[in-house]
């Protein structure tokens, strides 16, 4: 193995993979058999963490940068000018292997840019998939990128060797598509999406009879959106994921500040901000719509076509409906609990098994765990303090920002300076 | 008045159950549940010292099991926590427990309780870090080798996961604070305790014990690491809160850091 000529093909690849945000190692089942090598961690494993703070699970590289597209937003646009490299099949294997075997990563991401035809793609990152499976044994993880176009048999095979597939539909509406990825039409990113979901549903029928059935990307499939790159609201995009969540059956949808790359008039300049808080603000939301039992109705619709950036969805959505409270935790079912500001899904679970031995109050509420300091104002317990005064959503707000910081909080707040 | 005593034990997990066991049996009225290298003999109370036995151990284990699978991890998570004076309150847990009729003893409210879930869970976070944060190399005997310093005793709670995962591959991971490791040779996984003159954390220098293409790969691993990094959007403090730096000296990505 060249050493050398690797190195600076890996740090061209990697670099131009970084901004696919997906790193997720879940949800997978795959066991090594026959004394191989891997198995894949049903809950993930992060083995490290970059300098930004985004887990490092998978070695995720580009197989090439060379590109016959122009998209707008994407760093190895055609018209770009970067440096191009492309690896050879057997060198990803081989850099997968003997990082997996120092336990360095979970397994591989592999995503491309598309040369010649979305199949030639295809097929060269699949024939990397079998290798891995079938000559090496390996039983890692191994996360595919559907190349949108690619045929329908191409991404059955995928599904076959993958334990996740993703395509990133990048805008999350039609309109901003055409803007900045013209030559690519919508229905490409969908048509592997939904050949990938039938097969899922189809082998899972099938296992349902014939227990030996083989995997078919056991971890599902994924999708990324960009965010703030052509000025769609929280509402476009988080009404495009529940389409995408519902549709497709997607596991994750993730959502991508935009981080300017290129000089482009549709797009925000380079050097400006990346809408972290935003993006925080649309993975809190995705939360509370999987695991929290809100419909995407109650927390954007068109009164309110954007998230408050000052406090987090569900305290948000909370002093919107003060009707519904205060809640009393020691009688309140639990889909009543979870919708408490504060009181998070593990807590709730805490609470409904506590409160079978006695009546709870502040003291046991601190030490499991709920965060009070917005809790207070929505809840009742086995105490006689609570919020008595007649608070009107405005106060509660202005008394749990005064009692509290957030770690973004210097970015909204605009304190009116002395001298200008 | 039952005169209470301190049961003393050879620090073992087994040893812990056996003088659960022989607390119950002999309903003894327990003052302490003590290490027999920190044992310290109370004013007012005797002190028995307990032998190891297995058969004993695994009625205990079997009991507590019996009521709660949770309850047995929870117990075994929270004794590697090495906290002082753990065993005490793993006994007033399993007797809260043995109490129960149906075994789902999962009272939050309960002092006890919660802190033994806390611990567990502390641990568990431990068995996972150590899980992300080995990092293995190659020696010239084609063993992979890898030093450990994980803040709880998680060595047994890690080796199923290395066994199932590198079966085709010999490999050692060392715990240099508690001074014992693992080795597993192709076939099962064993104890084994080193003299380890030289403790292989990072060094920028190259030590000849270790293969040479094993330095061009941590060079690999190390320009990938740099390349993911997004620098528009750097964050030192959450960097260090998913990677605390205490771990830093043993993960080869961060040799230059350290």
């Amino acid at each position: 193995m060249n050493f050398d000529r690797i190195r600076e093909k890996l740090n061209i690849l990697a670099d131009a993979a970084k901004y696919d945000v997906s790193c997720a190692s879940s949800g997978s089942n795959r066991t090594n058999k026959d004394k191989g090598l891997g198995n894949a961690s049903k809950m993930g494993i992060c083995h490290t963490y970059t300098a930004d703070g985004r887990c490092v699970s998978l070695l995720k590289i580009l197989l090439t940068n060379h590109c016959i597209f122009d998209c707008a937003y994407c760093v190895t646009r055609k018209s770009n000018d970067v440096q191009r490299a492309a690896f050879k099949v057997q060198e990803v294997v081989d850099l997968t292997i003997n990082f997996y075997r120092r336990n360095y990563i979970e397994g591989l991401f592999l995503s491309s840019g598309i040369f010649k035809s979305p199949d030639h793609t295809m097929e060269r990152l699949v024939a990397v998939a079998k290798k891995l499976r079938e000559e090496e044994n390996f039983n890692g993880y191994i996360h595919l990128k559907s190349i949108p176009g690619a045929s329908d048999e191409l991404m059955y095979e995928a599904g076959l060797y993958a334990d996740r597939l993703s395509v990133n539909i990048e805008v999350p509406t039609i309109s901003g598509l055409k803007l900045l990825a013209p030559e690519k039409k919508h229905e490409d990113f969908t048509k592997p999406m939904e050949k990938v979901k039938n097969e899922i549903v189809r082998y899972n029928s099938e296992r349902k009879i014939i227990r030996s059935t083989p995997k078919y990307a056991p971890a599902g499939q994924s999708t990324q959106m960009i965010v703030g790159a052509s000025g769609e609201s929280d509402k476009d995009i988080m009404y495009s994921a529940t389409y995408y969540y519902k549709t497709y059956n997607m596991k994750r949808v993730y959502y991508s500040g935009y981080v300017p790359v290129t000089h482009d008039s549709r797009l925000p300049a380079i050097g400006s901000q990346v809408p972290m808080l935003r993006e925080n603000r649309l993975y809190q939301t995705d939360w509370l719509l999987r695991f929290y039992g809100f419909s995407i109705g109650e927390i954007l619709n068109n009164q309110h076509p954007n998230l408050d950036m000052e406090v987090d969805p569900k305290l948000s959505w909370a002093l919107r409906n003060l009707h519904y409270f205060p809640v009393d935790v020691n009688s309140a079912d639990k889909n009543l609990l979870a919708r408490i500001p504060g009181i998070g899904m593990r807590s709730v679970d805490k609470i409904i098994k506590a409160r079978k031995f006695r009546k709870l109050n502040w003291d046991h509420l601190k030490k499991i765990g709920v965060a009070l300091n917005r809790a207070q104002y929505f809840m009742v317990c086995d105490s006689r303090l609570w919020e008595r005064r007649d608070l009107d959503a405005d106060k509660i707000k202005g008394m749990i920002l005064q009692n509290s910081s957030g770690k973004f909080r210097n970015q909204y707040i605009t304190q009116l300076s002395l001298f200008n | 008045m039952n005169v209470s005593t301190t049961l003393v034990y050879d620090g073992s997990f087994n040893g812990f159950l056996t003088a659960v066991f022989v607390a119950f049996d002999e309903k003894i009225n327990v003052a302490d549940i003590q290490k027999n290298n920190q044992s310290q003999n109370g004013l007012f109370s005797e002190s028995e010292t307990i032998f190891t036995n297995i058969e004993k151990a695994k009625r205990v284990w079997n009991g507590i099991r019996n009521k709660s699978h949770n309850a047995i991890s929870n117990v075994y998570f929270a004794f590697l926590s090495e906290t002082e004076s753990v065993e005490m309150m793993l006994y007033t847990y399993i007797q809260k427990l043995m109490r129960t009729k149906s075994g789902k003893y999962l009272d939050y409210s309960d002092a006890t309780v919660l802190h033994i879930a806390q611990l567990a869970r502390k641990v568990g976070r431990e068995k996972h870090r150590m899980e992300a944060f080995v990092r293995f190399q190659l020696t010239k005997d084609n063993i992979y080798f890898a030093n450990i310093e994980p803040d709880f005793d998680v060595l047994p709670l890690i080796s199923k996961h290395f066994r199932d995962r590198y079966a085709d591959q010999k490999w050692l991971i060392y715990d240099v604070k508690r001074n014992y490791g693992i080795y597993y040779d192709l076939d099962h996984v064993e104890m084994v305790s080193l003299n380890l003159k030289d403790i292989h954390h990072n060094k920028t220098v190259k030590s000849n014990a270790f293969a040479p293409e094993e330095y061009e790969y941590q060079a690999l691993w190390n320009d990938y690491f740099k390349s993911t990094n997004i620098a528009s959007r750097i964050n030192p403090k959450l960097h260090t809160q998913h990677v605390p730096k205490r771990y830093w000296k043993y993960l080869s990505e961060k040799k230059e850091a350290v």
